[in-house]
């Protein structure tokens, strides 16, 4: 008896989601629909790329479906959003793939129902897998603080740590690659595919986080104590390398610098943990590829080709001959507050 | 059948030590060794406070995952309660204005509250441990990340810093968190080895419905040791907070595979009822010295992960090896 009461309870409640569910697709179908995949759902940054992309989903009156893999490199949940999405209508996919190869496959099926893909912030391999590709050029990025580093040492000879990614990571290697060729290392360019150490004193990955990139930085200045320049991969390294280099007395004559640009990040060039940063973009990656959906539904036009959504170096420090913007413009196009 | 053999050993395990026991030291020193004949900067105090400093606040967590491990469980969820914990006691302190102390006090009756709650799904809902906790580290890890909108809080009040405070020993900095580890490792060796309800951890992993029936309440026990692994996930913020000096709510996502592989490196079974919390500190060793020992030795870090794999599989087929033995 109670459990045919539990039953019915269950079908009567399984009917109902269904019927609200397809009362919202109906009404929804009038709306221009885009989906947004991230690599994850808990990463500021694509926190911030989804703020961006609803904010102007709601200004144009289109409808926004989110979703993203369960951890950076989860391939299969986006191939699942991707399929979910097709499914749910939408007429423009806006990804930001965790694998470039593995979406390939994903991408092409939604492409071939008639769905404009547009990469964000990471290409696909290959780039022409997907309509269009909304990013920062992140060896561009690598470049300038590089350049950045080169004239702030002026004639001291330095003595390099990288606080990198993971092994293997395209953006991390473009960022790495992007620095050392700034500083001046010969025999990097733009399309160099594996990450280069020459002149590097020691390399770690710290995937990006804090306590990774402390526990990292300690270890290169165990290796050698004479490290006077460090690169790391986005702020929140470069604030765990800041905490290594501070327990040690070392924080004022050593140099770090970060791509990235989050609020934060440029807090700490206001407080001087970071020495500069290169500032990217992601909720104009996000704006501008809701944009270009609605413009899509509306005249059939479709994006194409790589649009770069900028880079800039904030720095309060500026140096002669390589352009930069101080801490009050970074603070103003941070993502977020 | 079966079951009052394995009663016996269970009792004269401490006076022998085993091969589960041996190999844990073995590893380290063999790999000490090693590391010793690749850089000369390997055996120095400070490659000895960096390791404990950088193992500190995964090794308490490992002393709370030893508990639940201990009894047949398995957590999960530790490594983004703590990171909740580092949140609540941070974003108290910071943007409420709670003193410190009591901003940490919160942060601590968090943890403590979630633990206790696994432990309430687990022997209430009867739900089997790794679900629980796996259901747990989604709940908890959205609800950091919706509770602090995914920012990280800075400009911390000084007395949040001091477990990442240091004071000189031989001219080596020790931190303050370190020494809060070790007299942790103490109290919970001396709580499972020397007192009855310590006792009775290692009881509920090897046979629960004897101790049921001996009259010891397994469910209050049950509950007990997930409320004060939470406890633990919570004093782990608080040395987490101190070393890096921010609120993080993306920590803690590896922490929990972390505090199982120093658990299981350790010689602790993951079967229950058998090992030692001076094991998983062995453990948590273990990891610690391939990491700042590879870098001394100019080796990518990527071969830390490798290594580490290999030995967790060697550790469980020791403990495999021994039990068939015993």
């Amino acid at each position: 008896m109670r459990h045919s009461k539990l039953a019915v309870a269950a079908a009567t409640l399984a009917l109902s989601a269904t019927a609200a569910v397809s009362v919202a697709l109906a009404q929804s179908s009038a709306q221009p629909i885009i989906g947004l995949i991230t690599k994850t759902e808990t990463n500021p940054f694509f926190v911030k790329m989804k703020e961006g992309a609803q904010k102007e989903a709601t200004r144009l009156g289109a409808k926004l479906l989110t979703g993203a893999g369960k951890a950076d490199g989860d391939n299969a949940g986006q191939v699942t959003a991707i399929e979910n999405m097709v499914a749910a209508g939408a007429k423009t996919i806006l990804i930001t793939p965790s694998d470039s190869k593995a979406i390939v496959p994903a991408i092409a099926k939604a492409r071939a129902a008639g769905v404009m893909v547009i990469a964000l912030d990471s290409p696909t391999e290959p780039t022409s897998a997907v309509d269009g590709l909304f990013a920062t050029n992140n060896y561009q990025a690598g470049v300038l603080i590089g350049q950045w580093a080169k004239r702030a040492m002026g004639t001291k000879k330095a003595v390099i740590a990288t606080l990198d990614l993971f092994p293997g990571q395209p953006v991390g290697i473009a960022r790495h690659n992007g620095f050392l060729a700034g500083f001046g290392t010969a025999g990097i360019s733009a399309t160099t595919r594996t990450q280069v150490n020459t002149g590097v004193a020691c390399a770690q990955d710290s995937f990006g986080d804090q306590a990774k990139g402390q526990t990292a930085m300690e270890n290169c200045l165990q290796r050698n104590p004479n490290i006077n320049l460090v690169y790391t991969i986005n702020e929140p390294a470069a604030a765990g390398a800041y905490q290594a280099l501070k327990a040690l007395g070392r924080e004022k004559d050593v140099l770090i610098v970060s791509v990235d640009g989050g609020c934060a990040g440029v807090r700490n060039v206001v407080g001087g943990v970071i020495s500069a940063t290169s500032q990217q973009y992601p909720l104009k990656m996000a704006s501008m590829g809701v944009a270009a959906g609605v413009n899509y539904v509306k005249t059939g036009k479709k994006v194409s080709g790589y649009t770069d959504t900028g880079v800039t170096l904030i720095t309060n420090k500026p140096q002669i001959g390589v352009k930069s913007s101080n801490t009050t413009f970074g603070l103003a196009n941070c993502w977020g507050q | 059948m079966t079951q009052p053999a394995t009663a016996p050993p269970a009792s004269k395990r401490p006076s022998l030590p085993s091969l589960s026991t041996l190999g844990p030291l073995l590893a380290l020193l063999l790999a000490c060794i090693f590391f010793a004949t690749q850089s000369d900067r390997f055996f120095t105090g400070t490659t000895l406070s960096l390791v404990l400093k950088q193992i500190s606040f995964v090794a308490v967590i490992a002393i709370g995952q030893t508990l639940i491990i201990l009894t047949s469980g398995i957590d999960l969820s530790c490594g983004v309660i703590m990171a909740l914990g580092s949140v609540v006691m941070t974003k108290f302190a910071v943007e409420l204005g709670v003193p410190p102390i009591l901003a940490i006090l919160c942060g601590l009756a968090v943890t403590t509250a979630i633990g206790a709650l696994n432990g309430l799904l687990i022997t209430k809902l009867r739900l089997p441990p790794f679900i629980a906790t796996l259901g747990m580290f989604g709940i908890v890890s959205a609800t950091t990340q919706i509770y602090s909108g995914a920012q990280t809080v800075t400009n911390l009040p000084p007395a949040l810093n001091f477990l990442g405070q240091t004071f000189n020993i031989l001219n080596t900095p020790f931190t303050y968190g370190a020494v809060l580890m070790l007299i942790l490792f103490g109290v919970a060796w001396f709580f499972l080895t020397h007192t009855a309800p310590g006792r009775h951890v290692y009881a509920v992993g090897n046979n629960p419905e004897a101790v049921r029936l001996s009259g010891i309440p397994t469910t209050r026990l049950l509950i007990s040791v997930y409320a004060v692994a939470g406890l633990l996930y919570g004093i782990a913020a608080v040395i987490l907070v101190g070393r890096v000096g921010a609120g993080d709510p993306n920590a803690g996502q590896t922490e929990n595979l972390e505090s199982i592989t120093a658990v299981v490196l350790g010689g602790t079974s993951l079967f229950g009822g058998r090992g030692s919390v001076l094991g998983t500190f062995l453990g948590a060793l273990i990891v610690g010295v391939f990491r700042v020992g590879l870098t001394l030795s100019g080796v990518n870090s990527v071969y830390q992960i490798l290594i580490t794999g290999v030995l967790i599989i060697l550790a469980v087929a020791t403990d495999q090896f021994s039990r068939r033995k015993a």
